[in-house]
């Protein structure tokens, strides 16, 4: 056990590492860049995980949250407010449209939560294109630049990697005590035993309702990120297709697990970007690994190779002492009648 | 005053009236058996008394305090605290996280989504005491999904007195058990100290006639009978309805 924990402690170190001297060794801006979207979309899916693994809540609507920062955003900008107004208003209004997502949603569990999340990304995706006037419709809105805060020019893309590289620490830690607190349990308990959780003196509504909040928050900020990125914005972003990416990170890493919704995202945006430009039909490809994922280890890449490790170690130990008991076994002279 | 009163209780499904003007008055201390046959409305008259169903008419009142309209997650702040007939538990946790999240249930801590549940020492500590009352502090730790039928009924139990209940609703405590678990389970409830008030359904009279002081005798949703233990166990009633012909 303590063992397979320092193990872990050193993988965790060394991938702290490779993300901190990222920008020294990879060949090319190009690189950095897929880098930075590896992060923000891995805070996306950190957000999203918290309803999906931890509360049992599935969202297929995540993507119009994003998309009303990300359109919030940029509207600010182009209204002439500067970046701080433009990122601090963005967050309010997604906050507040968080809000309203979840009493809505919240009205049901299950599949009716997921059709209500559903319907109400489409109502997001659906005003995107037609409210032309806002957001621009099919044009989008262009971003002209990001921010420069103390001559930290964020233009440049190791000053954006390092920025975003900042945002997501802080976001794995801020979940990584969520899970572990007073709450996090709570959250976990209304996903199992939610009749349970009310006898035992649980507001169950209200427990969803601020999980729904704080994955609000993880997924605006993750919008600001991905508006400032491509400096643009525009209805595909808030599609029902954007909204199930999401959700395929949190499945294919592994839901209710912290470092899941991380390598879900980092296979999603490396398929999705890199393994494009040599295959063609990276959809197809995708599409292929999730059906391998879901076959093989249901779990999700996480828990599946956590489980794989533990079988081998298991195995071993059990030859090793098998091994053992084949030397010390008494010679069939010397054995008792 | 009262530990519990229920007055003219009434509850239908549709055209199957469930519970007919049920009353009970349970003292402070006492302890209660409720019986009857399957389908005589034990089980829907405790969801009636915990509020997670809603009475069609009639009042439940709790130490006085009238708690017909209070949701039932306040119910547990007010002094109640229930067991289920049909074990619902947290599986994917350990026996002591389960208590520990009983604990949470009437604390202002489980709003808190900043600190550590583990390093919560005190709140540990009073999971490992309320454990060590049904006898299970030595398996604290172990993960629920390994633990017997008979130790998840005990876990139960001790999520319910981990909150130091007023009233103590036990649906079916001895149910599925086997004949050492029951005189376990036997040892551990006449250990409860006596300013918790109990309230017992039980469908096997056997196992749980010794430790009630009075029993009410429910059919088909009404009250048939009510007494002491004596006087029930000797009316011809409950051979007729319960025990059969």
């Amino acid at each position: 056990m303590s063992s397979t924990s320092s193990i872990r402690n050193v993988v965790l170190a060394a991938a702290f590492a490779v993300l901190l001297t990222l920008p020294f060794w990879m060949p090319g801006i190009y690189y950095i860049n897929v880098s930075s979207q590896v992060l923000f979309y891995a805070i996306f899916a950190l957000g999203l995980n918290l309803l999906v693994g931890y509360g049992g809540l599935v969202s297929l609507g995540h993507a119009g949250l994003f998309g009303i920062t990300a359109y919030a955003t940029a509207y600010l900008l182009t209204m002439g407010t500067g970046h701080i107004l433009a990122i601090l208003g963005a967050l309010i209004i997604s906050l507040g449209a968080t809000a309203v997502f979840a009493a809505l949603a919240l009205r049901a569990t299950g599949i009716g939560f997921i059709m209500i999340t559903l319907a109400l990304g489409q109502i997001i995706w659906g005003l995107a294109y037609r409210w032309i006037s806002i957001t621009g419709g099919d044009n989008g809105i262009n971003v002209k630049s990001r921010p420069a805060p103390f001559g930290f020019d964020l233009g440049a893309p190791s000053e954006f990697y390092y920025t975003t590289l900042i945002i997501f620490l802080i976001a794995v830690v801020v979940v990584a005590i969520f899970v572990r607190s007073p709450f996090g349990a709570a959250l976990k308990g209304t996903r199992d035993q939610p009749r349970r959780m009310n006898a035992l003196g649980y507001h169950v509504w209200a427990i969803r309702f601020w999980a729904c909040m704080l994955s609000g928050l993880l997924t605006a900020i993750a919008g600001v990120l991905f508006v400032y990125y491509t400096q643009f914005i525009s209805p595909q972003t808030t599609s029902l297709t954007s909204s199930a990416e999401v959700l395929l990170m949190v499945i294919a890493g592994g839901p209710a697990t912290l470092l899941g919704p991380i390598v879900g995202a980092t296979l999603v945006v490396v398929v999705k970007n890199v393994v494009s430009g040599y295959i063609e039909r990276w959809n197809f490809l995708l599409g292929a690994i999730f059906v391998a994922i879901v076959i093989l280890m249901p779990e999700g890449l996480v828990p599946g190779f956590a489980r794989l490790w533990r079988q081998g170690r298991q195995a071993l130990r059990r030859r090793n002492s098998v091994a053992l008991a084949a030397n010390v076994e008494p010679k069939p002279a010397e054995r008792k009648p | 005053m009262s530990a519990l009163t229920v007055s003219k209780l009434c509850k239908a499904f549709g055209g199957l009236r469930v519970t007919t003007d049920v009353n009970l008055n349970v003292e402070p201390g006492e302890r209660r058996l409720i019986i009857g046959p399957n389908g005589a409305g034990k089980t829907t008259l405790f969801n009636l008394i915990t509020g997670e169903l809603t009475p069609d008419s009639g009042s439940v009142h709790l130490h006085g305090q009238d708690i017909t309209a209070v949701p039932s997650r306040r119910r547990a702040h007010l002094g109640m605290a229930r067991t289920y007939q049909i074990i619902t538990l947290f599986a994917r946790d350990t026996i002591v996280r389960n208590v520990t999240l009983a604990l949470l249930g009437l604390s202002q801590e489980r709003w808190n989504p900043l600190s550590v549940i583990d390093r919560n020492t005190a709140l540990i500590d009073r999971a490992h005491e309320a454990l060590q009352q049904v006898g299970l502090r030595h398996v604290a730790d172990r993960p629920l999904s390994q633990t017997s039928y008979g130790e998840k009924r005990r876990v139960e139990i001790a999520m319910a007195l981990a909150q130091k209940p007023k009233v103590l609703l036990l649906d079916e405590p001895y149910a599925g058990l086997s004949i050492d678990e029951r005189r376990d389970l036997q040892e551990t409830l006449r250990a409860i100290p006596r300013d918790v008030t109990i309230v017992m359904i039980e469908h096997n009279m056997d196992v749980a006639l010794d430790f009630a002081e009075r029993i009410t005798l429910l059919h088909f949703g009404k009250v048939i009978l009510e007494g002491t233990r004596a006087e029930v166990v000797a009316d011809p009633r409950t051979k007729e309805v319960y025990l059969g012909h």
